[in-house]
């Protein structure tokens, strides 16, 4: 139970974070009907049997943008991979626990993963554009799924919401590696829009590129948000600040006796609560940048 | 404490002499090689260049080294080539993608798999040529034919194309198959349409490479019946020669000048083996992605 | 902002759930790419299966003991004899020659490219190198034959015409490449750290690279050696051509001798009848070369397995 009175007493700051911003934040959470998305219910994910995520439940809404914080090491890049279940790709993973989509769950019996991922898509952390061209790459989707008509409004449709069709649009047939950093990671966003997804999760989408293309990542997210559900993963707090309606922050559970750690959830709430008035305390150290 | 000078110069030029002498003992080894291969050009190139000619490149063998030429020969090297072409890339390339892509490394069978692969490259070539002896030639009654000295060129050279094909195909790096999964693409869309393409430079320099030594390969080629004396040309079941089957059936004419016709031979060998590798390394170098 | 255009197949926002059949094709072609995996087992077994089989008949009619203790070789006589003995010393002469050239050289050659060779210099002496290696075999019978037996001739090595010395230095020379190659592997797999702390302690090069390196690669070395030995062995076109014909036990190596490799070529040439016990020893003495090769093998690539895994 949260101690309402030491909080109020003192609403907590972190630099680098405008009092409008988080303003903005509340105002768009509370004007804004929750519609679950994703409902996700004891997750535990583990590899080769040791556990690297347990007991996690939230829900993710509709049309929010939502972001998962915390220390490293404590599963927040294990978790969102549940979402799209890439992790199926690793052999020695494991998930149990229910995670519902639309009401219907992701990880049940007749669920093909293949179909999962055209629904629901990944943006990494490093750009990984295809060795093709610009054209090629964000076609690649399409093409993939059977949608052969109509290509090139497509391709134009994707890369203008990712707010890269103006500078490509003269050389869409030069390699995807003759683009900058941010433009790659740009291009990846289009490539992913392309497929006309439900949810976009990114991980950590802006940690390897500088601050100008950062800031041109986070204003895209803001507009997308408007026709798409956006999960991110980031390890800046100021970035989850400036674009996440809510916010879950994991922690590192220590099993001294087995030597292990296990991600936990911590706190999960609209983003202007963790970050002024958080009810635990190790989230409020994070916060306030005391540890992590 | 100083150490004087001349304790330094002393114990070091026994250890200078020692080092230098060691040195020259690594450049006679390293040089032997080249030495060999230098001089063995040279009294190559000497013998047989007189008999370099069209002669050499269309006729038939003859016995009359006059007359004699190695055009069946040529052509049955080149029609092999093709043949090997055809059959080791996709059975190769098919064997690659498995081990790499879809078989799980901790099954039993698949490491099985990767050490049969492994033994299949040192077996002597001669012992393809009785595998192909028994079941191809007499078993099934094939006979001595084109196609058989094809068969066991494939099977000797597969393992050499397997190995190149997954280095090539382990090259392409984890994100881009990633990146495709992510797009919601299945596990073939994901091979056939990245990793595929982006391993062909790689798989094409290693089966040319591969295919240069298959050319060069005698022995299993006597047992399955490349006959030294062919006069027509070859086809796909009938009988056959090759270049250094050829080769070596000159070497072992008592007349001096088939032995210059043999080196003319080797000439022309030698001509097509380097063709085929600056090939493969201009290959390698125009279309190598560094990752 | 963005429409979702229904009519080109986009996805419906209440999902009712996804697919799915099994995706067939999928399956299918991992059946396609297992088959192909499948070949080279398929080939191993027809090895075998080719080998073994007519030696099994052969050794209804010839003794095993009779084929091993024998030392007459003379299949196709009047009376025949069936002691592999000639065979196999013909074989163990060249292969010794063979070793004497290319076990110090290749590891000479290593340790000059791995521990001395400038960058550059190694950046040419490697495909060269492998040039060597890519010379075909009849090419090299040739040189024996027709250069290097008479030049021993002319230096007063008083060698017969066809001779196991001619061959087998020849052999040798043939397989620096592959001692060379795989020793150097082992050398660049050991850490620098190694070689840094020698000459911290004011190590000279010579002393860095016999007593630090060497040991410290010793397994891919030694795998090095045994692979060129089965190489060596089951070397075919350049005995077949210069070590002649004659199976006799002799230990001169001015002499000529058919080794087990020549032997099945020759008689692989010829048109023996199928089925004749002549046909026979040629899986006989196939299946004999086949072991000896085997074991060496298999322990060549447990060695350079052993030396991967220690460092990398």
């Amino acid at each position: 139970m949260p101690d309402m009175e030491s909080a109020a007493a003192a609403p907590v700051r972190i630099a680098g974070v405008d009092e409008r911003v988080l303003a903005e934040r509340e105002e768009r959470v509370s004007s804004h009907r929750r519609d679950v998305l994703f409902d996700v219910e004891n997750l535990r994910v583990s590899y080769a049997g040791v556990p690297a995520l347990k007991d996690v439940s939230l829900e993710i809404y509709k049309n929010f943008i939502t972001a998962f914080i915390g220390p490293s090491g404590c599963g927040k890049s294990t978790f969102i991979r549940c979402f799209n279940r890439m992790n199926d790709l690793i052999p020695t993973a494991a998930v149990e626990g229910t995670i519902r989509y639309h009401g219907a769950d992701l990880y049940g019996p007749e669920v093909d993963p293949v179909e999962v991922r055209k629904r629901i898509g990944m943006v990494f952390q490093k750009p990984n554009p295809f060795p093709k061209s610009i054209y090629d790459n964000v076609a690649f989707g399409p093409r993939v799924l059977g949608w052969k008509k109509n290509l090139d409004e497509r391709v134009e449709r994707a890369l203008r919401q990712a707010a890269l069709w103006d500078e490509v649009k003269k050389r869409l047939k030069a390699s995807a590696y003759s683009l900058s950093g941010g433009q790659q990671q740009r291009l990846c966003i289009a490539r992913c829009l392309a497929v006309e997804p439900d949810v976009l999760l990114m991980d950590e989408p802006a940690s390897a590129l500088d601050p100008i293309s950062t800031t041109a990542i986070e204003d895209l997210m803001h507009e997308l948000k408007r026709d798409y559900t956006i999960v991110i993963v980031t390890h800046n707090m100021q970035q989850a600040a400036r674009v996440a309606d809510m916010t879950a922050f994991f922690s590192v559970d220590v099993d001294e006796e087995h030597d292990r750690r296990t991600g936990i959830l911590v706190e999960y709430d609209t983003t202007p609560t963790i970050f002024t008035q958080p009810s635990d305390k190790r989230c409020e150290d994070y916060v306030t940048g005391r540890f992590g | 404490m100083s150490v004087p000078a001349d304790t330094l110069a002393r114990s070091s030029q026994g250890d200078r002499i020692r080092g230098t002498a060691f040195y020259a003992l690594l450049l006679v080894s390293i040089t032997i090689g080249f030495l060999l291969l230098g001089v063995l050009l040279v009294d190559v190139v000497r013998k047989g260049i007189g008999y370099v000619d069209p002669t050499l490149l269309g006729e038939p063998n003859s016995s009359d080294p006059n007359e004699a030429g190695a055009g069946p020969a040529i052509r049955g090297t080149i029609y092999m080539m093709l043949l090997l072409l055809v059959m080791v890339v996709p059975l190769g390339v098919g064997t690659a993608l498995y081990l790499e892509e879809y078989a799980n490394r901790d099954r039993w069978y698949n490491r099985l798999l990767e050490i049969n692969i492994q033994n299949l490259a040192a077996v002597p070539s001669i012992v393809y040529g009785i595998l192909g002896l028994a079941f191809i030639v007499r078993g099934i009654g094939l006979g001595r034919v084109l196609l058989a000295g094809a068969v066991i060129l494939t099977l000797l050279v597969l393992p050499t194309v397997i190995v190149a094909s997954r280095e090539a195909i382990r090259a392409v790096p984890d994100s881009i198959r990633q990146g495709a999964y992510a797009l919601g693409a299945t596990q073939w869309q994901v091979v056939w349409r990245q990793v595929l393409p982006a391993a062909i430079p790689g798989i094409a320099t290693g089966s040319i490479l591969a295919l240069a030594r298959a050319i060069g390969e005698t022995a299993p080629l006597l047992l399955v019946g490349a006959l030294t004396f062919v006069s027509v040309n070859p086809t796909l079941l009938g009988s056959f020669t090759a270049l250094p089957v050829q080769i070596y059936q000159w070497i072992g004419r008592p007349q001096e000048d088939f032995r210059l016709l043999a080196a003319a031979g080797i000439i022309v060998l030698l001509a097509i083996l380097l063709t085929m590798n600056a090939f493969a390394i201009w290959l390698r170098n125009r279309y190598q992605r560094r990752w | 902002m963005t429409t979702h255009d229904l009519t080109a197949g986009a996805q419906p926002e209440a999902l009712p759930l996804r697919a799915a059949g099994r995706r067939w094709g999928e399956d299918g072609i991992k059946l396609v790419l297992a088959l192909c995996a499948l070949v080279s087992v398929a080939t191993t077994i027809g090895i075998i299966v080719a080998l073994v089989l007519p030696s099994i008949e052969f050794f209804r009619e010839i003794s095993i003991v009779d084929f091993f203790s024998g030392d007459r070789w003379a299949p196709l006589f009047e009376p025949a004899s069936f002691g592999v003995q000639p065979l196999l010393v013909g074989t163990l002469v060249v292969t010794f020659w063979a070793c004497v050239v290319c076990l110090p050289c290749g590891l000479g050659a290593a340790i000059y490219l791995s521990e001395y060779a400038r960058p550059r210099v190694r950046s040419i002496l490697k495909p060269a190198l492998e040039t060597l290696a890519g010379i075909p075999t009849v090419v090299f019978g040739f040189f024996a034959l027709t250069f290097f037996t008479p030049l021993l001739q002319d230096l007063g090595v008083g060698v017969n015409v066809f001779n196991v010395l001619s061959a087998g230095l020849v052999v040798g020379v043939m397989l620096i490449p592959v001692v060379a190659s795989v020793s150097e592997d082992a050398m660049a797999a050991v850490p620098q750290d190694l070689r840094d702390g020698a000459y911290a302690l004011g190590s000279t090069r010579l002393q860095v690279s016999t007593r630090i390196v060497v040991p410290a690669a010793i397994s891919g070395i030694i795998a090095s050696y045994v692979l060129a030995i089965s190489r060596a062995v089951g070397e075919t076109m350049i005995v077949l051509i210069a070590a002649g014909g004659i199976a006799q036990i002799a230990f001169d190596p001015r002499e000529q001798q058919q080794t087990m490799t020549a032997f099945i070529g020759a008689t692989g040439i010829g048109d023996v009848p199928t089925g004749s016990i002549e046909y026979k020893t040629i899986f006989a003495v196939g299946l004999t070369l086949f072991v000896i090769t085997f074991v060496m093998n298999m322990i060549s690539i447990r060695l350079v397995r052993r030396f991967r895994e220690i460092y990398e």
